[in-house]
């Protein structure tokens, strides 16, 4: 594809989604429960399909696979989009299920899919016996396709008989645990490169580019409250100690979407260099999450008692900061990591570590 | 969405070899009596000899004209030129403003007899620029500035005072930003004109940093009289000029860069193996950087594919410099060795040279106040 071709297409797809994304916002908002006591958030079926019929589910694969062969930052640019509208939607847990899928040569997934591992796979007779239980698995009860990853790097694609014991995240999403204990025959299942570390990556890497879309989706609904709210006869963007809470907010959601653009980039690495691709993943996951905890407590700041409320659209990306941040990696978890693998290198490689060439400065 | 997006960074930015090239010059150059405490100088250490042998390689006026003895490389090689240099803690500072800014500025405005007298000499590394800027009634209002430039039948004559000068007791030239007519508008009857700093009039006078350092200086013009062709650029256009300039200023790799050598000596005594904080406060740090690095990246392969990246270069002087002024406290908090300047060991020098240039960080090339305020403009709230 020509780069203009290509240009056209990612704009094309920004644009459809951001259409859709807008229009099905506020239903997803009014679904909430008004009381924790109520559950987690509703399965939005008419959304689902929407998705689907665009193809999105597919978005990560090359187009012989069946996808558009888009890039990989327009296709979890997806996931950032919906992450802006805080859409109760399994989108990024559907395509990284549908790239291992494809990787590993299987079929892929029918409907809402997700990637587990804490599941083992071993024969049982002519076929396969899955044992084991994945916990926090998002939207599990809605899912259709479940995608184990066990830790020998098998893959064994699941289209039912799992047990669901129901959970959800501080935002009310649905993350469930899903206890396994079936047999199934040989040709849902493959070897592949992946590992449970590498799935735990592709996790974080599709929170780091939802953190970003919240924390997008902050910004905007603060600039345009500030704008709006008059306070002591102005708008409160016309003070300066706003202006800067607002100018702090802004330059950390920068920070975590290019952190997360620059994970994205290292997506079609995952097997072939996947010490640099949990790298990438690490730094993005570590900066979005920090994002996350600085941005929050500011956004709440500037809308004041009505930021709080049951009824006002800030506390489902809000809480969704908070729970994405301890998702799939912490901050204080991708720090060890990084700082593990930086400090075997010693003083003398870190530059060379950093820039990805060899050679000592002094 | 109301957000600032950094398009991914050109794909070729990695330039191992020349990075390479510019590893095994300064391992020569420099050589191992180079010592870190000198490093943790970062780009205010100068060294006319260092400049000189930098411009024989090739590595200064990098993306100029040949005929005015660039090499008319890309911004990115240039880029990666500066990062190994500040991440190696050469000293740069002699040349840092003239290839940086002053050159940028005459090949864009200046006339062709400056561009043909001064730009080759920039590029061999024998031709040194200060910022005439600031003054003692503009700091970040540089609106307010008040050195005046009456033009007069032979050319200007020029009485005011210039503050914080960095290093124009060593530069040959300064680009003074100034007043040459009245203007309704604050911005208006402002030019730019280029000061032989030995010129009769000129008095430079040192001001000692809180460390004892001579690096700044106030530089007074007493009836100091330029002649016609010291105009840059156009009459009255200083303005526009010189906010251009702030560009050039506020994107490059210097802008995270100024504390790394406290970084690498800190990663040095903590050993291969330290506890678990000080391991997670080395990854935190490792993952900002990485960050910042490709946001840069980004912001010069914006300014190589001539896009404006004002916002974004804001950006990451904003973060840098908080990065910058986080790392010595973070090795406070690590390491059981208090700064000190007489201490015998590299570590506490290096933390104590690296503390007290740490507030500069957020003032030079813009406060951090001015910063936010930019941005919060970009979004639309001024």
């Amino acid at each position: 594809m020509s780069d203009t071709t290509s240009d056209s297409m990612t704009a094309m797809i920004a644009d459809t989604a951001e259409r859709l994304f807008s229009d099905l916002a506020a239903q997803a908002f009014a679904a909430i429960p008004k009381h924790p006591g109520d559950g987690a958030v509703p399965w939005d079926a008419p959304l689902w399909r929407a998705v689907e019929e665009l193809g999105f589910p597919l978005a990560l694969l090359e187009e012989e696979a069946g996808g558009f062969g888009l890039d990989p930052l327009t296709a979890l640019g997806l996931v950032r989009q919906a992450a802006a509208h805080a859409l109760p939607l399994p989108l990024g847990e559907t395509m990284l299920a549908n790239l291992v899928l494809a990787q590993a040569g299987l079929a892929l997934a029918e409907g809402p899919a997700a990637l587990v591992t804490g599941v083992g796979i071993n024969r049982d007779g002519d076929g396969w016996r899955l044992s084991g239980s994945a916990a926090d698995v998002p939207f599990g009860r809605n899912l259709q396709t479940v995608v184990i990853c066990d830790a020998s790097g098998r893959i064994a694609r699941v289209a039912g008989g799992w047990q669901t014991a129901e959970g959800r995240n501080l935002a009310g999403e649905p993350r469930d645990t899903l206890h396994f204990d079936l047999v199934v025959d040989g040709c849902d299942t493959a070897d592949s490169s992946f590992s449970p570390d590498l799935i735990n990556g592709l996790g974080a890497l599709i929170r780091a580019q939802a953190l970003a879309g919240a924390l997008e989706g902050v910004l905007t609904r603060c600039i345009a409250y500030v704008n709006e709210r008059v306070q002591f006869g102005r708008p409160l963007a016309k003070f300066q100690a706003i202006q800067h809470n607002i100018a702090i907010m802004a330059t950390n959601t920068a920070a975590a979407r290019a952190g997360a653009d620059m994970a994205a980039a290292a997506l079609p690495q995952v097997l072939s260099d996947p010490a640099r691709f949990l790298r990438q993943v690490a730094a993005a996951k570590l900066r979005a999450g920090e994002a996350a905890s600085l941005c929050a407590p500011l956004a709440h700041q500037v809308h004041g008692a009505i930021g709080v409320t049951r009824e006002y659209a800030l506390h489902p990306l809000t809480t969704r900061l908070w729970a994405w941040r301890d998702e799939h990696g912490s901050e204080t978890d991708w720090a060890d990591h990084l700082g593990a693998e930086t400090l075997r290198r010693g003083h003398a490689g870190y530059w060379p570590y950093l820039t990805g060439v060899e050679g000592d400065l002094t | 969405m109301s957000a600032i997006h950094f398009p991914p960074p050109p794909a070729e930015i990695a330039f191992p070899e020349l990075r390479a090239q510019v590893r095994a010059f300064l391992r020569e150059t420099l050589g191992p009596a180079y010592s870190p405490y000198a490093r943790a100088r970062s780009w205010t250490g100068f060294d006319a000899a260092f400049s000189q042998k930098l411009g024989e390689r090739g590595w200064l006026g990098m993306t100029m004209p040949k005929k005015y003895g660039g090499h008319e490389r890309s911004d990115l090689e240039r880029y990666v030129v500066l990062e190994e240099l500040l991440a190696a803690g050469a000293p740069v500072a002699a040349h840092w403003i003239s290839d940086r800014q002053s050159a940028p500025t005459l090949l864009k405005y200046g006339t062709a007899a400056q561009r043909e007298m001064i730009l080759p000499r920039i590029a061999a590394g024998t031709c040194f620029f200060c910022i005439g800027m600031s003054e003692p009634d503009s700091g970040s209002d540089l609106a307010a500035a008040r050195t005046r430039a009456e033009p007069v039948a032979e050319g200007f004559v020029v009485n005011g005072t210039k503050l914080w000068t960095t290093y124009a007791h060593k530069s040959h030239y300064m680009i003074l930003f100034c007043r040459t007519s009245q203007s309704e508008d604050r911005h208006g009857g402002t030019s730019q004109l280029l000061v032989d700093l030995t010129t009769p009039g000129i008095t430079i006078s040192p001001i000692l940093d809180m460390a004892g350092e001579h690096h700044f200086n106030e530089v007074s013009f007493r009836d100091v009289v330029l002649p016609k062709d010291a105009l840059i650029g156009q009459m009255g256009d200083g303005w526009a000029q010189v906010t251009s300039e702030l560009a050039f200023e506020r994107s490059g790799p210097e802008r995270f860069l100024s504390s790394f050598t406290l970084l690498t000596q800190l990663i040095r005594i903590l050993g291969e193996a330290p506890e678990g904080a000080a391991r997670r406060s080395i990854g935190r740090l490792t993952a900002h950087l990485m960050v910042l690095r490709h946001m840069s990246q980004s912001v010069a392969g914006m300014l190589a594919r001539n896009e404006n990246p004002m916002l974004q270069a804001t950006i990451v002087k904003e973060l840098g410099a908080l990065l910058e002024q986080e790392i010595p406290e973070i090795a406070r908090t690590l390491a059981a060795t208090a700064p000190a300047h007489d201490d015998h060991q590299t570590f506490a020098q290096v933390f104590a040279r690296t503390l007290l240039a740490a507030p500069t960080f957020s003032l030079r090339g813009g406060t951090r106040e001015i910063l936010r305020g930019i941005i919060a403009r970009g979004l639309g709230l001024r």
